[in-house]
């Protein structure tokens, strides 16, 4: 055997990842590492309950993990980079799947109808792209404050009271819109993923199919439950 | 009944192909979809006009030749039907039906209705087989089969490779046609030797012959005449995912 050039097992890899299961693969991979966050992310938002001394002190603890092992922010960079990599890994994935599909049919039905794929199902793509731009726009409002009407890092507790004020509806407007996409996105994509990762009888895909909509509907009203709690006054 | 018929005829491989309005009168309810059609040819016959071609075989459900698109549906209306087994009393008397071939890159239209199926072909020879002889059917208990590997794997050999399943796919993916072929051999004792080479070659020629990926949303188990479950993907990507797991075992 030669000692250079890719082993037998490097091939089997780069061969599966170039697959329609290696990306499904990586897709399942990387979603599940993003739900996992949006589950941390929804339980550290729901802080803002207890009151802004508790929200803002955790949002400093998220810069103080590992301290002093780790520098300042430096476990968020840490998380920060795994998301990003998650991320692309995630959105690469379905573009090059997406064209697979748009390429396998190059002349479509004159009549067609959904026959029965969920709404969610159909859905997964064009909602994606909402729940990446609304992303974007949500890292840019309370994460740098760029697009924040107070955008005062030290105090996020304002910052979140400033931004679902009742006179800025269209923000809570387009954070609920975004809310919902992910709810749907995740009632298909976290049953899918664990079919992609090989769940094969009929009793585990009920089951599948109940968690991923359980785990929606929940992650949704935990995210929804702060801009309306802000809405009417709940939380000021 | 009385219908009109709105059939996708075209001339050649590359030719441009359009929906043509056919009036057929006097259909029977009894009558099977692909016998209106042969009524219609016939007409055309006696007109000069060119017959429609589609594919048929068997006329009893079993061979996999027949399948159109049928109001947008493989198939048509009926659960678990092949297109020769519909009968004409799942329609209304003055209905317009829309007639279409398969539509897949995979699946090129040869003429009319008809289309190359070819690429499921491949898909079987790059491992939908067992290659060890096996002799005749063995006596009951010989080889013992858990009964839960026998249930899957006989309920996923009753596939018949009529390609509906691409037809009616948003992604036009051939997986659960490839999954019903894995599962059928790999949930069986005489199928391990090959078990990991298999689902890595089948894929590879799924991929290869431009079929698109599967996202899981069920389109295909709607429409599949033999009612393969969507759960034999999961087997799919399980195996898929074991072969990948360890040293190349792939035969190509």
């Amino acid at each position: 055997m030669e000692s250079s050039g890719p082993s037998v097992g490097d091939v089997v890899t780069v061969s599966a990842v170039r697959s329609t299961v290696g990306q499904k693969t990586l897709m399942a991979v990387s979603g599940i590492l993003l739900v996992l966050f949006l589950v941390a992310h929804m339980i550290g938002n729901l802080k803002v309950f207890v009151g802004a001394g508790s929200f803002d002190h955790y949002a400093h603890w998220l810069r103080a993990i590992g301290a002093p092992l780790l520098p300042h922010s430096g476990y968020l960079w840490i998380q920060r980079a795994v998301l990003t990599a998650a991320l692309v890994a995630h959105v690469w994935a379905a573009t090059a799947l997406a064209l697979r599909a748009r390429a396998a049919r190059p002349v479509g039905y004159a009549h067609r109808r959904p026959v029965q794929g969920s709404y969610a199902a159909r859905t997964m793509r064009w909602g994606g792209v909402i729940i990446l731009l609304f992303a974007i726009y949500h890292v840019l409002d309370l994460t740098t404050g760029h697009l924040n009407p107070v955008g005062d890092r030290a105090h996020p507790y304002g910052n979140v009271v400033a931004d679902f004020a009742p006179e800025r509806w269209y923000v809570t407007l387009f954070y609920t819109l975004a809310v919902l996409a992910v709810g749907f996105h995740l009632r298909h994509g976290l049953f899918s993923a664990v079919r992609t990762l090989g769940q094969r009888t009929a009793a585990g895909e009920q089951r599948a199919r109940l968690v991923a909509l359980l785990a929606s509907v929940g992650l949704c009203a935990g995210y929804l439950s702060v801009p309306f709690a802000v809405m009417v006054g709940l939380v000021g | 009944m009385n219908l009109t018929l709105r059939i996708w005829r075209q001339n050649g491989p590359d030719a441009k192909g359009r929906l043509v309005a056919y009036r057929v009168t006097d259909v029977s309810p009894d009558m099977s979809f692909l016998e209106v059609l042969d009524m219609l040819n016939e007409r055309l016959t006696m007109e000069g006009a060119e017959p429609v071609a589609f594919d048929h075989d068997c006329r009893e459900g079993i061979c996999g030749a027949c399948g159109v698109v049928i109001n947008g549906v493989a198939h048509g209306p009926e659960k678990a039907t092949t297109t020769c087994q519909l009968h004409m009393r799942h329609f209304r008397d003055g209905d317009t039906i829309d007639v279409e071939p398969w539509r897949a890159r995979a699946f090129p239209v040869v003429k009319d209705l008809v289309v190359d199926r070819g690429a499921l072909d491949r898909v079987i020879e790059a491992g939908g087989y067992v290659s060890a002889p096996t002799g005749s059917a063995p006596d009951a208990h010989a080889l013992p089969v858990p009964k839960a590997d026998a249930d899957a794997a006989f309920e996923a050999a009753t596939c018949i490779g009529c390609g509906a399943c691409v037809a009616a796919c948003p992604n036009g993916s051939a997986m659960l046609f490839t999954a019903a072929k894995v599962t059928h051999l790999g949930r069986l004792p005489q199928g391990q030797p090959e078990r990991q080479s298999r689902v890595l070659d089948m894929v590879a020629a799924h991929d290869d012959a431009g079929f698109g990926g599967c996202t899981n949303t069920g389109e295909c188990t709607a429409v599949c005449p033999k009612g393969i479950p969507l759960e034999t993907i999961g087997q799919l990507n399980r195996d898929y995912l074991q072969a990948s797991r360890r040293p190349a075992r792939s035969r190509s």
